[in-house]
């Protein structure tokens, strides 16, 4: 059966939004070799939201399309994770600015990372095969960024003391949004009831011994839950998301209908 | 990206002049292999002033092509499509990519990339002017793609012939990604001169500021052009900025007819006699103002080059600390 366009919106708007944060490192890096990098995992993200978008405006029909679905929703329409919308900072409200830290960019990546391995690993047996096919070729991929994002906890984490805290202030700040990982939304209940969606919630153990291992690696004390639970994938958002498809949104929604 | 000008003079390039005092056997092999028109490779004798033209030469290349990641990067966050991001964000990774590669082989001549950024932050070393100016609007992207990186092609074709080898097969790569750019840029902008008038207008308002600027990326009149004359001897620069510039011209004005915008210079027309199109006067008081760092942009590029090196320090630092810890362990568990 296939996915809901729900549940595709749902993973497409995560890597969009999360590609684009990680595509303000471009030409910022803090070498190039990382500027590269960083670029590329951008890259990836941007171009996994591509084909979930395609496959969700295909399912949805009518005049959708990519950018449509891209450009031209508000934000309260975006069913991402919160965590990926949040600035490469630490906590602080939507209009202030702050200088990007690159702990919190690869705290917030080997998070979101290490359960997407897990996601597209189980989502590769979907029953909507056109799903499972985007699952195998974005499974490639996290691994990438997993792999990349882990060295760098554990580098910083076993680094110096400046980045030993730089690495866990990001993890105190970013941690508590992984609780939304494993909240019930309608959305991932219907697309899990036709077989065509992953039920996240089955996925915890997995991602705890991910964390626990490369976080044992860095020396780094894994923090607790906080209470507050993020509610980005129902469309309830953080200060940030509007600030991010404003600045996204902005061209394409000044020339409605062009072609690009 | 884009090379112009790689005969700037700079600050590193002060002590050109110096005499070797090699064995004149080995300057005698050196000349040879020159006019053989053979390679020279970083473990062969070398002149100091042809280590040091190349060593200037490659490191500017290499700056401009990570202070050039800067004005497209600007439009990445708002591209107007998915397709246009991605495509952007692939193309500002490979000018990063071609930094990489060139730093690596200045490095085969002894300086290393520490050095080098050194020159870059201090202002000593110079870059491309063309990245001085600021990108206004979306067509800007692909301007730069056509215009900005077809002149660095036409640039760095003659140079995968250097008689460098490490820097020739560098260029050999870096101008197969730069014929993709040209392509995608100039792509980007038919369809835009496809759609509406404000999308029309973005393009020929982004033509009207950046075609004088990019036959500036020449460099200066041959006649005027410092280091051209040992450049050409040594088989480092192959044809001069005049004839690079005339060419350029010559292959930008048809397909600027079929994109359907105006070159913004009046004398622009066809010369039966010459074979060429002629053109008018570049204004050169204003390019040699801006490779002096006063253009629009000199001092936010330089600054936000030095700010990401200073503000990544510590990310360096603790890649270094880690790599000695591990080596530690190595060694302790080897013991």
């Amino acid at each position: 059966m296939n996915a809901p366009a729900d549940y595709l919106l749902h993973l497409a708007d995560n890597a969009v939004v999360l590609g684009q944060r990680n595509a303000e490192w471009c030409g910022h890096g803090p070498i190039l070799e990382e500027d590269i990098a960083m670029g590329n995992v951008s890259l990836d993200y941007i171009g996994q939201a591509r084909l979930l978008y395609q496959l969700a405006a295909t399912r949805l029909g009518g005049d959708a399309t990519e950018d449509k679905l891209a450009y031209f929703r508000d934000d309260t329409q975006f069913r991402n994770y919160t965590l990926l919308e949040l600035p490469h900072n630490g906590p602080l409200v939507g209009y202030a600015k702050a200088d990007r830290d690159y702990a919190t960019t690869i705290v917030r990546n080997f998070l979101y990372g290490a359960l997407m391995v897990l996601v597209w690993d189980a989502l590769e047996k979907s029953s909507d095969s056109d799903l499972a096919a985007i699952a195998a070729k974005s499974l490639k991929e996290a691994r990438y960024h997993l792999h990349h994002a882990a060295d760098w906890v554990v580098r910083f984490g076993d680094g110096t003391e400046e980045s030993h805290q730089r690495v866990q202030a990001a993890l105190d700040h970013l941690f508590p949004y992984t609780e939304e990982f494993w909240t019930p939304s309608a959305v991932e209940d219907a697309a899990v009831a036709s077989g065509a969606g992953v039920d996240v919630r089955t996925l915890r153990a997995a991602w705890d011994a991910i964390v626990n291992d490369t976080l044992g690696q860095g020396t780094l004390v894994r923090p607790q839950g906080r209470g507050y639970v993020p509610e980005g994938k129902h469309g309830r958002h953080s200060e940030h998301l509007g600030y991010l498809l404003g600045e996204m949104q902005g061209l394409a929604r000044a020339h409605p209908g062009a072609t690009w | 990206m884009y090379t112009q000008a790689m005969d700037i003079p700079d600050e590193s390039g002060k002590k050109l002049a110096s005499v070797s005092n090699a064995p004149s056997e080995q300057e005698a092999a050196f000349e040879a292999r020159i006019e053989a028109d053979g390679r020279i490779e970083p473990q062969d004798w070398m002149p100091e002033a042809y280590r040091k033209t190349l060593v200037r030469q490659i490191s500017q290349h290499a700056h401009s092509e990570i202070v050039g990641m800067l004005p497209e990067g600007n439009w990445i966050s708002r591209a107007p499509s998915l397709k246009r991001k991605a495509i952007l964000i692939a193309k500002v990774q490979d000018e990063g990519g071609h930094g990489l590669y060139l730093y690596s082989a200045a490095e085969t001549l002894g300086t290393s990339r520490e050095q080098m950024l050194e020159g870059l932050h201090s202002g000593k070393a110079k870059y491309s002017s063309i990245f001085n100016y600021p990108t206004l609007n979306w067509a800007d992207v692909g301007v730069i793609g056509w215009l900005v990186d077809g002149a660095a092609i036409m640039n760095q074709i003659p140079l995968c012939r250097c008689s460098y080898g490490p820097y020739s097969r560098a260029m050999i790569r870096v101008c197969k990604e730069e014929s993709f750019h040209q392509r995608q840029g100039y792509e980007a902008l038919l369809v835009m001169m496809q759609g509406s008038e404000a999308q029309k207008a973005m393009v020929q308002d982004a033509v009207n500021r950046l075609w004088w600027k990019c036959l500036a990326m020449f460099g200066p009149p041959d006649a005027d052009s410092p280091h051209s004359a040992q450049g050409m001897r040594w088989g480092i620069k192959r044809i001069s900025n005049d004839e690079l510039r005339q060419k350029f011209v010559d292959a930008t004005v048809p397909q600027a007819k079929v994109l359907g915008v105006t070159l913004p210079d009046p004398d622009l027309k066809w010369n039966e006699a010459r074979g060429h199109y002629d053109y008018g006067q570049i204004d050169w008081a204003e390019f040699w103002n801006t490779v002096e760092g006063n253009g629009p942009c000199n001092k936010e590029r330089l600054a936000t080059r030095v700010k990401a090196h200073n503000d990544g320090q510590w990310v360096r630092d603790a890649a270094q600390a880690y790599a000695r810890k591990q080596q530690e362990r190595a060694m302790k568990e080897a013991a």
